[in-house]
């Protein structure tokens, strides 16, 4: 597997065992933040799914409900009692760290502490069924907030695990396997070099000594 | 301090104004993809979209998935739920996961 060409020295080999060990640790990190992530996720993707769909039968409610005002009275009444909203929604915005992904968390505040105070209109030109729509719509506002913030940190998880995940394979299957595979390389033709060394020296060691003392000639 | 904007088409949306969320009623989707970049990028934490013009948008959606700001979440409109929503929330799930573990029976 050793496609990259590695030079064979001692300094290349110390430079991949530190490598390896980073690696190594880097992988178990990056595992356990993986874990980690995708348990928070589940539980928020459960808490997503269920807001989810309670909001969207609420929202169906309050459509209903605003239908059959509208088919009680005219549009043009309709259309005036609803021209000028007296209630106004602020959003604070902070964040809260999740195994370093910053999700969002929402808090809202309505200009007028009084919350039934969403009645743009006198109850004189409108029908009942109004009042009781934007009752219905007013009730799953803070679900519909709380979905939101879920939602958003949905997506936000799961485009980290989702990189998370990357790079732990690529970690366990390319690099970890790689820097073995070139240590296992240079060790083996450092050790290869230096038996080459020994046998020369013996053979060197052997010819000299023959020089010297003529042992061929002596022998019976 | 941030508000809160709904987009979509004016009979699904007019009765959000009574709670105090700012509504943009939108009938064509080119106009509501230069209304959602505007609204993206001023002062809005989070953008209700309803589900018959996300679809029509869902390039523009999919560029603000994973930024924190704004938050658009898919809302059913007076001609019903598509299940576009849910389909959002599985893929998440799916995108987190490999595969929809969670919700995949249904």
């Amino acid at each position: 597997m050793a496609s990259t060409v590695v030079n064979p020295t001692r300094m290349e080999l110390t430079r991949l065992k530190k490598k390896l060990v980073t690696a190594t640790r880097g992988h178990k990190l990056l595992k356990d933040k993986r874990d980690e992530l995708m348990r928070q996720f589940l539980d928020m993707a459960r808490e997503n799914m269920a807001l989810r769909e309670k909001v969207e039968a609420g929202i169906k409610a309050a459509n209903t409900n605003f239908v059959i005002a509208k088919a009680g009275m005219s549009e043009q009444t309709l259309h005036t009692a609803l021209m000028a909203p007296k209630q106004e929604v602020q959003l604070e915005v902070s964040d809260r760290n999740v195994m370093s992904v910053d999700i969002p968390v929402f808090e809202y505040k309505t200009k007028s502490a009084d919350e039934n105070d969403i009645y743009s209109y006198g109850f004189a030109f409108t029908s009942g069924d109004l009042d009781d729509a934007v009752k219905s719509l007013s009730d799953i506002l803070p679900d519909m907030l709380k979905l939101a913030e879920i939602e958003k940190s949905c997506q936000m998880l799961a485009a980290e695990i989702e990189k998370t995940r990357r790079r732990v394979n690529a970690l366990e299957h390319v690099i970890i396997p790689d820097t073995k595979e070139g240590i296992k390389y240079i060790s083996m033709k450092l050790d290869e070099n230096e038996r080459s060394t020994q046998v020369r020296l013996m053979k060197v060691k052997d010819m000299m000594l023959e020089e010297a003392h003529h042992y061929k000639d002596k022998q019976f | 301090m941030y508000r809160i904007a709904v987009l979509g088409d004016y009979d699904s949306i007019y009765g959000f104004a009574t709670l105090g969320l700012e509504t943009f009623p939108v009938s064509d989707p080119e106009y509501g993809a230069s209304q959602l970049k505007r609204l993206a990028e001023s002062n809005y934490a989070v953008i209700y979209i309803t589900e018959s013009l996300a679809v029509e948008l869902e390039k523009e959606i999919e560029k603000y998935r994973e930024i924190m700001k704004p938050a658009i979440i898919l809302i059913p409109g007076v001609s019903g739920n598509t299940g576009a929503g849910i389909s959002g929330v599985k893929k998440s799930v799916e995108q987190a996961v490999g595969s929809d573990i969670l919700f995949g029976g249904n």
